[in-house]
């Protein structure tokens, strides 16, 4: 089993669409950056974005541009600066590239969209911990540094079973941002608003989802590799018309894929699961070397994160705090091994790559024997790959690529 | 008669094996990478059929393995040196076993179930701890000839614990130990237990255990220290450094459907 020519990644024809989305996306933040309205406020990624846009803010989401920062591979250039002012190497490379090209003043918005100088300056900045607790310092440093107001919710970690009691908190926390919001938005709280705001949040989460299940046919349409291009709608535009609109042009297209029996990989023979986060500056070169090896990566953790099955508009507050704490980063072990089993039998998976990500612990769930208990109770083979999302001096590629090709040998004598 | 050619292409050195169609080892050679693989590659197969005829050579296969692998243009196949050193190992070891190769740039432990099928693989992190390249970067440090380490080892007289995982940190902690007085044997001791640490802690050793690779070539006594470590006699086979080039080989026969085992 060898790497052949590099074949073709087939075109998504919705991509272009997306693009255009994404762009009037970034104007309108400009827009009102520069015009001083609506107010702007910047959110974590699986933060309490539906109660912000209920409270006319527009919301912008440094993850996102972490994420932008890694894809163009400007990241290297930024992170030192960061690290120059005492946030160290092994800590989030996506706070120490985005506050590294801040302390720069640039940013790959400007490289995208002509007119864009820089970041959409915050009115405010809301975090949940649920991911970790970098998205707080994150914050904290741009608190400080633009003189605005951060709130937060601290939510469980490593949680099990999830009980009322750890809801009830979550609720009240969401509850108790409100009165700021309003003070520093200048609208009111509407709680019809906020309904309807996380009923369209809902119908985005549950084509996303169908997206994503459109993976179970065989051959899978989709790759990991795409998946994490067009689920940037259903981070940063969750909430609006636009994203449901999206996710139904992209579906329809999935479906045709599947009807005709056309895989995003080429004679696929292998699917595979992707555990942790994506190596944002190599997706297009490892999407093109699983192509060669005929294996498609078909289903992650990561794109099912933004899955938010709980939403409901009959209950807001309480099933907004549900849908936020019982993602998977905020589990416990025993959980996102039921859960991984589950995708795996779910796709008909082969064998599960973990990405231990340098800087990102909470996304590496290789760290506590995982791939040795999937492995063994499984009965699939499961390698671990060391890289990290944004920051690619933690990352071998021949040693990376030997791997992957041996694993792929592997399942190809099993 | 037609050949079976498999080569190696390593961070440190590149190998050749050359069988005939019972598997026979016909020729090798192990000569340095450099920095033009391709060329290593070529050289090392003009190395390795020396005393072969020349009209024979047209009529071969090749497979390429190793870190230079799609660098041998005139390879007809690669594979990934886990595969190719499980193949070779298997071939010498015909149980199940795992595999430690510790090579110039990764080590590596494949485990190789009764029918040598490969059942699971480990290779090092991005780090040069526990492989071949921290012995050559500690010799040069030293101003000792690579060769002469393991003279120097099995002169030790004392354990001397080198604790860091780094290259660049341990030479610091070596400078320290110099200038305590320690004699260089131990210290040539201390740096081969430690990449024995290293590369024993990829994985869980159990059962029969086989080495291979270039630092296992030339130094014995780092085997005779992996074999007090783990308590049980380690199986080394015949051109321990050639396993991966003799994988490729193999595979190339298998191609023709040809005796391997």
């Amino acid at each position: 089993m060898s790497e052949e020519k590099k074949p073709a990644i087939k075109k998504i024809q919705a991509t272009g669409h997306m693009r255009k989305i994404m762009a009037d996306y970034f104007y309108e933040l400009d827009n009102a950056m520069k015009q001083g309205s609506p107010k702007i406020a910047w959110c974590t990624s699986v933060g309490p974005a539906e109660l912000l846009l209920s409270l006319g803010f527009l919301v912008y989401y440094p993850e996102n541009h972490g994420a932008m920062l890694g894809s163009s591979r400007q990241a290297a250039s930024y992170i030192p600066v960061a690290n120059a002012i005492g946030y160290s190497p092994d800590i989030c490379s996506y706070l120490t590239s985005d506050v590294g090209a801040f302390i720069k003043k640039e940013t790959p918005l400007s490289r995208a969209y002509e007119g864009i100088e820089g970041v959409p300056i915050p009115d405010v900045l809301v975090y949940n911990t649920n991911q970790c607790r970098d998205v707080q310092d994150w914050f904290s440093w741009y608190s400080k540094e633009l003189n605005v107001p951060a709130l937060g919710i601290s939510t469980y970690r490593n949680i099990g079973n999830i009980t009322e009691d750890h809801l009830s908190s979550i609720e009240k926390q969401i509850k108790g941002l409100i009165p700021q919001l309003e003070e520093i938005g200048g609208n009111k709280f509407d709680i019809d608003k906020f309904r309807h705001i996380l009923g369209l949040s809902y119908d985005c989460t549950q084509l996303w989802k169908k997206v994503l299940e459109t993976n179970k046919s065989i051959p899978a349409p989709i790759s990991f590799f795409d998946e994490t291009i067009h689920m940037g709608p259903a981070v940063v535009l969750r909430g609006t018309e636009t994203a449901v609109e999206y996710y139904e042009v992209l579906l329809q297209e999935l479906e045709e894929r599947v009807a005709q029996k056309e895989g995003a990989v080429q004679d696929e023979k292998f699917r595979v699961y992707w555990e942790g986060m994506p190596i944002w500056g190599k997706l297009r070169d490892l999407a093109e070397f699983f192509i060669s090896l005929r294996t498609a990566v078909i289903a992650s953790t990561y794109c099912n994160s933004w899955i938010f099955d709980s939403f409901d508009p009959d209950d807001p507050f309480m099933s907004m705090a549900r849908a936020y704490t019982e993602i998977f980063i905020v589990r416990d072990e025993n959980f996102k091994e039921l859960y991984i089993e589950k995708m795996v039998d779910m796709y008909g998976i082969n064998g599960i790559l973990f990405h231990d990500a340098k800087t990102c612990p909470n996304n590496s769930n290789n760290r506590y024997g995982m791939p040795e208990r999937l492995e063994k109770k499984l009965g699939i083979p499961a390698l671990t790959i060391n890289g990290d999302l944004n920051d690619l001096r933690c990352y071998s590629e021949e040693q990376a690529k030997t791997n992957i090709e041996a694993f792929v040998e592997q399942l190809a004598n099993k | 008669m037609e050949y079976f050619v498999g080569i190696d292409v390593g961070a440190s050195t590149t190998k050749a094996v050359i069988l005939d169609k019972s598997a026979q080892i016909l020729g090798h050679s192990v000569i340095h990478s450099g920095a033009d693989f391709g060329a290593a590659a070529e050289d090392v197969l003009h190395k390795a059929s020396v005393g072969l005829k020349k009209e024979n050579l047209g009529r071969k296969i090749v497979i390429s393995t190793g870190y230079g692998r799609r660098n041998v243009l005139f390879a007809d196949l690669t594979k990934t040196e886990i595969s190719c050193h499980a193949k070779g190992s298997y071939h010498y070891f015909q149980r199940a076993h795992t595999l430690i190769d510790i090579g110039g740039q990764d080590s590596k432990i494949i485990k190789i179930d009764d029918g040598g099928k490969r059942i699971g693989f480990k290779m090092n992190r991005k780090c040069a701890a526990g492989t071949g390249a921290f012995l050559e970067e500690i010799a040069n440090r030293l101003k000792i000839k690579i060769e002469k380490l393991n003279g120097l080892a099995e002169k030790a007289t004392k354990n001397v614990t080198i604790g860091s995982y780094c290259t660049v940190f341990t030479a610091t902690e070596i400078l320290t130990k110099i200038r305590q007085n320690i004699r260089v044997e131990d210290i040539v001791k201390g740096i081969f237990e430690s990449v024995i640490k290293r590369a024993l802690e990829m994985d869980l050793l159990e059962g029969n255990i086989v080495m291979s690779g270039g630092v296992v070539a030339h130094n014995p006594y780092f085997v005779k220290m992996c074999e007090q470590k783990l308590g049980k006699e380690i199986f080394v086979p015949p051109l321990p450094q050639l396993i991966g080039a003799l994988g490729g080989a193999l595979f190339a026969l298998e191609t023709k459907g040809g005796k391997h085992a």
